[in-house]
């Protein structure tokens, strides 16, 4: 869906490692990782755990600093959250606000860019009704269920009409039948908003569903173990997508890497597909 | 932690919220007042112990109940509504006290979570000042009394200093204790948000911390109101503690009565208004269940 091979990248991750100091030593979480992830673009990540695709993510979002290596936002390097750039985090409970309105969670997510009043409300009704809450402005996170928490979250990322949206294991604390709504309601809002997503996710049912493209970490250090390209279309269907036989190939595919990453560590895995 | 409430099917969002949740059904009004009978019976019995015992055996130190509450009626209260229904007497005598009690207390508030904010956020600085924290916590206030006369002589000020100086401790530790203890996550998710440091402390750190921070608050009250009697007590030529040992000293046991009932007053009104703002600041943290942890 890129023509951009020669353009500048949305992301893109240069040689970056992360590393720990714990007690017992030095600690590689993530190694000498490269990827570029075009514009528009819908890439998952998976991976056991470990691999460290959570540490990927939170220095693409700005929120840690690589040991090595550098990432960049349009070309610019990232020190820090950037404008432009929205994260979703797995725990909704504890990155909503709980002692705000809904309302106020959301415009607190504007307060950076110094926008009118009119215009941040304008903007709130806006986010609310994209993730299908229109009327949830006043409520407190904590009246709303924990599916409902989680749209906020998303409307809350939308507000700063993000190009780049990261999603950390999203929907990992919500039951099944949420999960698949919300599963679609990311990929409509993908298509509609024409922000590129990076989704991190341990799910590979959920990881192949939903991209245009899977990078599939391992473990012990963490590494890009392959980049996999999914051509479903880009409309998918709850029922009908994951009856494609190409679902189901894909879908086994990203499975035998993730269970069985030392089998593969030999291949050379080209980058970009 | 699990979903605190799934209260709705997220595909129908807009119906109503469990806002007032759903609850026992309050009970009948004559059960309600039984059950404050209940409650209260055992002070009910001993303030009419109280009562007649002074009355069958009568005593100079001891007035009957009734009497000491003529005696604070018509001392502290009168029918004038502009004062408040309060008269000359209240406010010459607890006026003057109240606001060194406001002037002391709310100096400590507003130091004491600054500072707290301060040393909760950098280890360097709880390291550096935590020995002169300790040392002033650990420290019996009143024994500063002293010193604060030689400072400030019999003055306002004077009231005022050890007021300050005995509550703020109390608040910095648990501001900072609060601060230090703020889930990461929240602090992630706003920076997240590209927040300024400003909005960051306002906006998330403050209000993550405030059941902490109130806690330490809803403790020095009572130490301030200690602090503002003893004071008053020892140096001072007004105030309701000054008043309270003028009328021991002068035999007016009667008015000293009424001035320790005001003073126990004081102390309820002030405790029950700082539980009213921790209610309504901290209705999130019941509601999310993180009170429980």
């Amino acid at each position: 869906m890129n023509d951009g091979a020669t353009a500048v990248p949305a992301l893109d991750v240069a040689g970056v490692s992360k590393a720990y100091d714990t007690a017992s030593g030095r600690r590689i979480a993530l190694s000498e990782t490269s990827v570029r992830i075009e514009a528009g673009e819908f890439v998952s990540v998976v991976g056991p755990s470990g691999c460290g695709k959570s540490t990927l993510l939170m220095m693409m979002a700005g929120l840690l600093a690589p040991s090595e290596g550098e990432i960049r936002l349009d070309g610019r390097p990232i020190d820090g959250p950037p404008p432009g750039l929205a994260v979703v985090f797995q725990d909704y409970s504890r990155s909503l606000f709980p002692w705000m309105s809904v309302r106020r969670n959301l415009a607190l997510a504007a307060a950076s860019d110094k926008l009118p009043k009119e215009e941040v409300a304008r903007r709130v009704q806006h986010c609310l009704t994209a993730v299908g809450l229109p009327d949830a402005a006043d409520l407190r996170p904590y009246q709303m269920s924990g599916g409902m928490q989680q749209r906020v979250a998303i409307a809350r990322a939308l507000m700063v009409q993000p190009q780049v949206m990261l999603m950390d294991e999203p929907f990992a604390a919500v039951d099944a039948q949420t999960r698949a709504d919300l599963e679609d309601l990311v990929v409509r809002l993908g298509q509609e908003f024409g922000a590129t997503i990076v989704f991190v996710t341990h799910d590979i049912d959920e990881a192949v569903y939903v991209a245009d493209r899977v990078l599939v970490l391992a473990a012990g250090p963490g590494r890009l173990a392959a980049d996999i390209p999914v051509d479903l279309g880009s409309r998918r269907d709850q029922v009908e997508t994951k009856l494609d036989p190409e679902f189901a190939r894909l879908r086994s595919e990203v499975f035998q890497l993730v269970m069985r990453p030392r089998a593969i560590v030999d291949v050379p895995v080209s980058a970009s597909a | 932690m699990s979903s605190p409430a799934a209260v709705a099917d997220p595909a129908a969002p807009t119906g109503g919220p469990a806002a007032g949740g759903p609850g026992p059904a309050r009970p009948p009004r004559w059960r309600r007042a039984l059950t404050t009978l209940a409650d209260g019976w055992l002070l009910l019995a001993l303030l009419v112990v109280w009562e007649v015992w002074a009355r069958a055996d009568p005593s100079l130190f001891f007035p009957p109940l009734t009497k000491v509450l003529g005696e604070f009626g018509s001392v502290y209260l009168t029918s004038d509504p502009s004062t408040l229904f309060l008269s000359a007497g209240f406010w010459d005598n607890a006026g003057v006290s109240l606001a060194r009690f406001l002037q002391g207390w709310l100096g400590a508030i507003v130091v004491g979570v600054a500072a707290g904010l301060a040393l909760g956020r950098s280890r360097v600085l709880s390291r550096m000042y935590d020995p002169i924290v300790r040392f002033f916590m650990s420290m019996p206030k009143v024994a500063l009394l002293p010193v604060a006369v030689q400072i400030f002589g019999v003055t306002d000020a004077m009231n005022v200093f050890l007021i300050f100086l005995g509550t703020v401790w109390i608040i910095l530790v648990n501001t900072a204790d609060g601060i230090a203890g703020v889930d990461e996550s929240w602090v992630r998710s706003g920076r997240s948000l590209r927040l300024s440091r400003f909005a960051l402390f306002t906006r998330v750190l403050l209000p993550a911390a405030a059941p902490r921070i109130l806690a330490g608050i809803r403790v020095s009250v009572g130490t301030a109101l200690i602090l503002m009697i003893v004071s008053e007590l020892y140096a001072t030529t007004s105030g309701l503690g000054y008043q309270i040992v003028y009328a021991e000293r002068t035999f007016a046991y009667l008015e000293m009565w009424a001035g320790l009932v005001l003073v126990a007053l004081i102390g309820i009104a002030l405790n029950g208004a700082m539980s009213a703002v921790e209610r309504r600041l901290l209705r999130w943290e019941r509601r999310t269940g993180l009170a429980d942890l």
